[in-house]
């Protein structure tokens, strides 16, 4: 077919000029083939109703600039840590030696709807670097911080990481990640993670997206968890101006578990997604998920959520809850939480919340002497403390809190 | 100390209060006694400045300044206090952190230096050992999961640290056991001395045996009707409002 006659003409166009790496060949290939059928998925499709890529579609990307930029890094809260600036990892500025993404050629592509979905079609036809973790059985890795920037200099880049992250027996991992940028610039992240979970493993992964306020931010996470796994993810989704978060996880090993929580601030102007897939494809685990969105001036929050439950998944507990606080009366919030559901010894339950901060409440405080806005980021904040309180690390709980306080400084300024 | 004059106020176009005239001075307490629906809980979000009641007519003032003017917040930094009838949960808001929050804003807007988590904590524990309040409450989200007595000896515990000139206890006696009424009422006690008054709404006589007032007065119908001394208080026990105020 004539690959020139969708809209991401554009996209296929700059994959055709790309130098292919060794390991991105047969992913880049499944990628490409998604995207050149289907194209971007528009608003007539079910899982886009809510989100149109259509700006993403319009837009002119350019390739991250020759030359090295050397941009001011946050701190660092742990000792190891991949930097990647304007989409290229940097082993200059990163305090672990990072493993060649040709030695995950195992795991490329496999995980969990990861080369076909559009987020990870998109990623795979366009992939030029990213990370690849492996912890070996038995190994206890700590805090490990995955820091992506992007510089003013750079200008409107599209950059499509694909990271690999894989935990043998008994393993476990601190993930803390935060995605930054420049406000005014309109350029796209398109991050894409492949999560193998070994048996009895734990892997702990945190997510602070503060991409800047022109971004479009389009990003996946999928996850395989083997008998007696954890897979945890917190996602913040506090930046750009539109924002696409997926999560596909499934539960392949008998009481594997995996906690999916989550908060977006959304900002005037701006459209937060949070999406999230989950598969009960084994007896005995268990999922949990909690989101909570809150949404300023003119603004737009989404969350969809599905739990399939295949037919050997016996005795599986799922709990999925979707709140969203609303401060102005132009914002808008869509929830769709779906259950699909063959197994017949199932608990499952599933909630969704929309409202206003509570007056009274609001007044209390301020009868105490609180100033109505330090009153109001209290309400916030206490809103959001049930997702929260599901990041155990304590440097990932400091690090949720400084960009949850950030947030709500930029919001009452 | 405070000075109510011709008050009238609405809430959704219906008149509540309707010329109330009131003075209390600096360290004495004063009781309003009346039947349900004559404006006691009115009288006290109004003083308190809670959104939704419309001030039509009337002054207030307190400490010589005109407190209907004044936002909730820096009501509560002149000195007032409103001890609520039905306390507020607030899930998700750490019962310590609310307390350092608020008596922190409250010393900040009045000039003073914040107390730090070692500082606060020594005072807050010193007080809630006097109210027989066990220390976990702290940690627990505001009056979430709290009793009825406990609500309501939170409350005291916010008035005790945040130290006010003027306390407004909205009947603060309904749903208490004589035990906790008695926990409640010392710790209103303990507060009395020249620079704190106070103003006890109630339903009922029995708290006035526990916090004595230097004056009693009626409220039926949006006005004050009667005032005397505390006698007024068995005297309203015994015949009931309809004839007092007649």
């Amino acid at each position: 077919m004539n690959a020139m006659s969708n809209n991401a003409e554009a996209f296929l166009r700059r994959a055709e000029a790309l130098a292919t790496p060794a390991w991105a060949g047969a992913l880049r290939r499944q990628g490409l083939d998604a995207l050149a059928k289907s194209g971007l998925p528009t608003r007539r499709a079910e899982a886009y109703k809510y989100t149109d890529l259509s700006p993403i579609a319009r837009a002119e990307f350019g390739a991250a600039p020759a030359a090295l930029a050397r941009p001011a890094l946050p701190a660092p809260r742990g000792r190891a840590r991949l930097v990647f600036v304007d989409g290229l990892l940097r082993a200059d500025l990163s305090t672990l030696p990072p493993r060649p993404l040709s030695d995950a050629a195992a795991v490329l592509g496999t995980v969990e709807n990861s080369a076909v979905t559009p987020v990870a079609a998109l990623n795979a036809a366009l992939a030029e670097d990213g990370m690849f973790l492996d912890i070996p059985a038995g190994e206890q890795a700590g805090l490990i911080e995955l820091v992506s920037i992007v510089t003013e200099a750079a200008g409107p880049i599209a950059f499509h990481p694909r990271h690999v992250l894989r935990l043998g027996q008994g393993a476990s991992v601190t993930l803390l990640e935060t995605c930054q940028g420049p406000d005014g610039v309109a350029y796209l992240h398109n991050p894409v993670f492949e999560v193998v979970v070994g048996e009895g493993a734990t892997c702990a992964h945190t997510r602070i997206q503060q991409e800047g306020g022109s971004a479009y931010f389009l990003s996946s996470v999928h996850a395989r968890i083997a008998a007696g796994g954890t897979y945890d993810n917190f996602t913040l989704n506090a930046g750009a101006k539109l924002a696409r978060n997926e999560i596909h996880a499934a539960l392949e090993g008998p009481k594997a578990a995996c906690h999916m929580n989550g908060a977006q601030l959304v900002g005037d102007g701006r459209h937060a997604d949070s999406t999230t897939f989950l598969h009960h494809a084994a007896p005995d685990c268990a999922s949990r998920q909690t989101y909570k969105t809150v949404l300023a001036g003119r603004s737009r929050g989404v969350f969809q959520g599905k739990i399939l439950v295949s037919q050997a998944a016996q005795r599986t507990d799922g709990y999925q809850m979707n709140q969203a606080l609303l401060l102005s009366e132009d914002a808008e919030m869509d929830a769709k939480p779906q259950l699909e559901i063959y197994a017949d010894d199932v608990k499952c339950s599933h909630g969704a919340t929309v409202g206003a901060l509570d007056e009274a409440q609001l007044f209390y405080l301020r009868s105490r002497g609180i100033p109505e806005k330090e009153a109001r980021a209290m309400l916030v904040q206490a809103f959001l403390t049930e997702a929260v309180d599901g990041v155990a690390d304590e440097t990932c709980r400091a690090a949720l809190d400084e960009a949850v306080m950030g947030w709500w400084r930029e919001m009452a300024a | 100390m405070l000075k109510i004059e011709g008050l009238t106020a609405e809430i959704d176009g219906k008149q509540i209060l309707k010329g109330l005239d009131l003075e209390v001075p600096a360290g004495e307490v004063h009781a309003i006694m009346g039947p349900n629906g004559a404006g006691k809980s009115t009288l006290s979000y109004v003083l308190s400045g809670r959104e939704g009641y419309e001030i039509t007519g009337g002054s207030v003032t307190f400490h010589g300044k005109d407190l209907l003017a004044m936002e909730p917040e820096e009501r509560a930094a002149t000195g007032l206090f409103l001890a609520f009838q039905y306390p507020v949960e607030l899930p998700g808001v750490g019962n310590a952190t609310f307390l350092r929050t608020a008596l922190n804003a409250i010393r900040r807007q009045r000039g003073e230096p914040e107390l730090d988590a070692m500082q606060f904590l020594k005072l807050a524990r010193g007080r809630m050992k006097e109210l027989s309040m066990p220390e976990d409450m702290l940690k627990r989200g505001v009056n979430v999961g709290f009793s009825g007595g406990e609500k309501k000896r939170n409350e005291v515990l916010q008035m005790a640290l945040l130290n006010p000139s003027l306390a407004i206890l909205d009947e603060t006696d309904s749903g208490l056991d004589i035990d906790a009424l008695k926990i409640v009422s010392d710790g209103v006690n303990a507060l009395r001395g020249p620079g704190f008054s106070a103003l006890v709404i109630t339903h009922y006589q029995r708290l006035l045996n526990y916090i004595v007032p230097d004056r009693v007065h009626v409220l039926v119908n949006g006005r004050i009707v009667k005032s005397g001394g505390k006698e007024l208080a068995l005297e309203l026990e015994a015949h009931g409002y309809a004839e007092v105020a007649a």
